[in-house]
């Protein structure tokens, strides 16, 4: 493999994780509010079909993203008004909502399937994209691309510069609290499931409409993809910064099992495709065993010096969810 | 308020939340300007006229369920049921393998294939167990890996070692001989032997949660963990136990999937009964006798759907889309219901 070879597969995996980083920062918003939006996988098919099928009918790439972000949004609205208005599980409304609009998306879908469509071009900014090396790797994308990268910045500095974010966190961490300091709990849950809801459903179209443009109904090899942003939102730690790093570990991993498979035809291909889901267990393991009670017990049982190397890798490593996360809020 | 106006009203609302999840149906057939009467009713005709299929589907569904109500009494969601049911039938498979040049009698190999079975789903979910008691791994993201990582061995064996002579296929392995099957009645899929051990595990697992001490621990863990803990009950070991019951069913479905239905391990073995299956189990919120009307009702919508195609070209995922509808416009009327009580 050439460089050249090695750089236009790189910036394959910038755009291919594009997606993943849209749901995992939406999904960061809405559980750093205190909201698990569990739908990501049915909502991410519902609206990459729907994205697709509009795009078809109206010859309007622009109404096709604005739908998928539409459907994202309804769906979380969906779970909002179950878990925050009506105390219902999360959990429950959540799976019961991935595995409905899965199915929707595979019957609506089924007139459109294996249909042509537009898809997203490519936009290499001017100057900047022919600095050498950096400019084929990062200026000659798409605009969802450019719009990933964006996002990632702009979230972090929500949550962690301003007062919004800061007020976002307290929500999560200490509804109770942040009531008191004025902010309207389920109003701030309401609004931020939503938003993250819509950046979850602007991923189905910038799959079906670009990284994997077309619907293929139940081979579109989306499905899974959902859950897997929903474990890189637990690996990210609630931060988008480590989100995104993880939603560009993922598919970068994706993309060096495709080259193993080319270079190893003896491994069925089926292996390799669902190689990233034990390598999920085991992220979310070593994010979560310094949580644990006989990690740390063990630990206290250690010599000193020892010790101290590895609960320093463990805290590194370790993610707390938002404390009130999956819990209602009485605001009366 | 009286006891049976309560009634009533609980009644009122589930009513409500069967002709949301209709009305939802409905408009979802007409936005594919598809005729809606039309296709309820090759559903309906298409279930009563294959009910023995119907039959077929509810043993699996049955039993996924039955074992589901274990994870749910105690709190969990035990979403890799489904691995549960692929590892139970690729252990069934193992040992029919294992015996298919013997001469054995065919009960003593189709009891312990069957035994393997729940051993292979039980020990699949205490690996789920592990992974949330001493892993810190929340048990959704747990076995939903695990159940990837079932179906990828599954592949793997079809494709690899237990491949057909010849050429390797989605088809499935070999079929093993007749003599390895439950016998079927007549020249019908279904066998009498799952309807009755599908009958006796729900049975059973009545009696375990309803009747006996250790389904009080169980409730109390599921009701609230730190104070059962607190008041010295092994929550641990009561969570993992949990799993492993529920493990054990699913592996069951599976194995009598194998020696029972398909006659050979293929690669889609779990079907998406164990994802109905936790469908099932949110909508009769652990009221155990519920599950054999509920899911002959689900089996009956998923056996009749197979006509859409045939008749109307649509796509049979519209069982899916009702059975979604129901389980969520019911959660929300109940959520309702409760909300206008504390007002009233």
């Amino acid at each position: 493999m050439d460089l050249s070879s090695i750089i236009t597969g790189l910036a394959g995996v910038l755009a291919a994780a594009a997606p993943v980083i849209f749901a995992v920062i939406g999904e960061t918003f809405a559980e750093r509010s205190g909201v698990i939006n569990l739908s990501v996988n049915g909502t991410i098919l519902l609206s990459a079909m729907a994205s697709f099928a509009i795009t078809v009918t109206t010859n309007n790439i622009f109404l096709g993203f604005i739908s998928g972000m539409f459907i994202g949004a309804l769906v979380a609205l969906v779970v909002a008004f179950a878990s925050i208005s009506l105390k219902q599980s999360q959990v429950a409304v959540g799976f019961v909502l991935t595995l409905m609009c899965r199915d929707l998306a595979y019957f609506l879908g089924n007139p459109y399937m294996g249909l042509s469509g537009e898809r997203v071009s490519s936009m290499p900014i001017p100057l900047l994209s022919r600095i050498p090396l950096l400019g084929p790797l990062l200026f000659t994308q798409d605009l969802l691309t450019y719009l990933s990268f964006i996002l990632i910045i702009i979230a972090w500095i929500w949550i962690f510069k301003t007062y919004a974010g800061l007020m976002l966190q307290g929500v999560g961490e200490r509804p109770a609290a942040a009531f008191v300091r004025g902010a309207n709990v389920n109003r701030l849950r309401y609004l931020y499931t939503i938003l993250g809801g819509a950046l979850v459903g602007l991923a189905g179209p910038t799959y079906s409409l670009s990284v994997k443009a077309g619907w293929k109904g139940s081979i579109s090899g989306l499905d899974g993809i959902g859950w897997i942003a929903l474990a890189i939102t637990i690996f990210g730690g609630w931060n988008p910064l480590r989100a995104a790093f993880g939603a560009y570990l993922f598919t970068l991993l994706q993309w060096l099992g495709l080259i193993l498979q080319s270079r190893l035809p003896d491994i069925p291909s089926q292996i390799l495709q669902v190689a990233p889901f034990p390598l999920m267990i085991l992220t979310l393991l070593l994010v979560n065993i310094g949580n644990t009670e006989w990690v740390n017990r063990m630990l206290a049982s250690l010599p000193e010096s020892f010790r101290r190397i590895i609960a320093r890798i463990l805290r590194s490593l370790r993610a707390s969810s938002p404390a009130s996360l999956g819990v209602p809020f009485e605001q009366e | 308020m009286t006891k049976s106006l309560l009634r009533w009203i609980n009644l009122g609302f589930i009513g409500g939340a069967i002709l949301l999840a209709l009305l939802f149906t409905i408009l979802v057939l007409i936005i594919t300007g598809a005729p809606p009467l039309a296709a309820f009713r090759h559903i309906l005709l298409g279930s009563i006229g294959s009910f023995s299929d119907v039959l077929v589907a509810v043993v699996p569904l049955m039993i996924v369920t039955t074992g589901l109500l274990a994870t749910f009494i105690t709190g969990l969601w035990n979403i890799g049921i489904e691995g549960q049911i692929t590892m139970g039938a690729i252990f069934t498979t193992a040992i029919l393998r294992f015996f298919l040049n013997t001469h054995v009698s065919p009960f003593i190999v189709l009891v312990l294939a069957i035994l393997a079975g729940m051993i292979g789903g039980g020990l699949w979910s205490s690996l789920v167990g592990l992974l949330k008691t001493y892993g810190g791994v929340n048990e959704i993201f747990g076995g939903l890996g695990m159940n990837f990582v079932a179906t990828t061995i599954t592949l793997w064996l079809i494709f690899g070692p237990w491949k057909r002579p010849g050429v390797a296929s989605m088809a499935g392995t070999e079929p093993f001989p007749d003599w390895m099957s439950l016998p079927t009645i007549r020249n019908l899929r279904l066998s009498i032997w799952t309807l009755v051990i599908a009958l006796i595990s729900l049975f059973i697992i009545y009696i375990i949660l309803n009747g006996t001490h250790f389904g009080l621990k169980l409730k109390a863990v599921g009701k609230n963990m730190r104070a059962a803990f607190l008041l010295g009950i092994p929550t641990v070991r009561l969570i993992l136990l949990s799993f492993i019951i529920c493990g054990a069913l699913g592996g069951l479905a599976g194995a009598l999937q194998v020696t029972a239905v398909y006659h050979r391990l293929i690669p889609s073995i779990s079907s998406g009964y164990g994802y109905m299956g936790l469908m099932v189990a949110m909508l009769i919120n652990l009221r155990a006798v519920w599950i054999i009307p509920i899911a002959l009702f689900f089996a009956a919508l998923n056996i009749g759907s197979i006509q859409l195609p045939i008749m109307l070209q649509l796509d049979s995922s519209l069982a899916g889309v009702l059975q979604g509808a129901l389980v969520l416009f019911v959660l929300m009327m109940d959520g309702l219901r409760q909300r206008l009580m504390r007002r009233s």
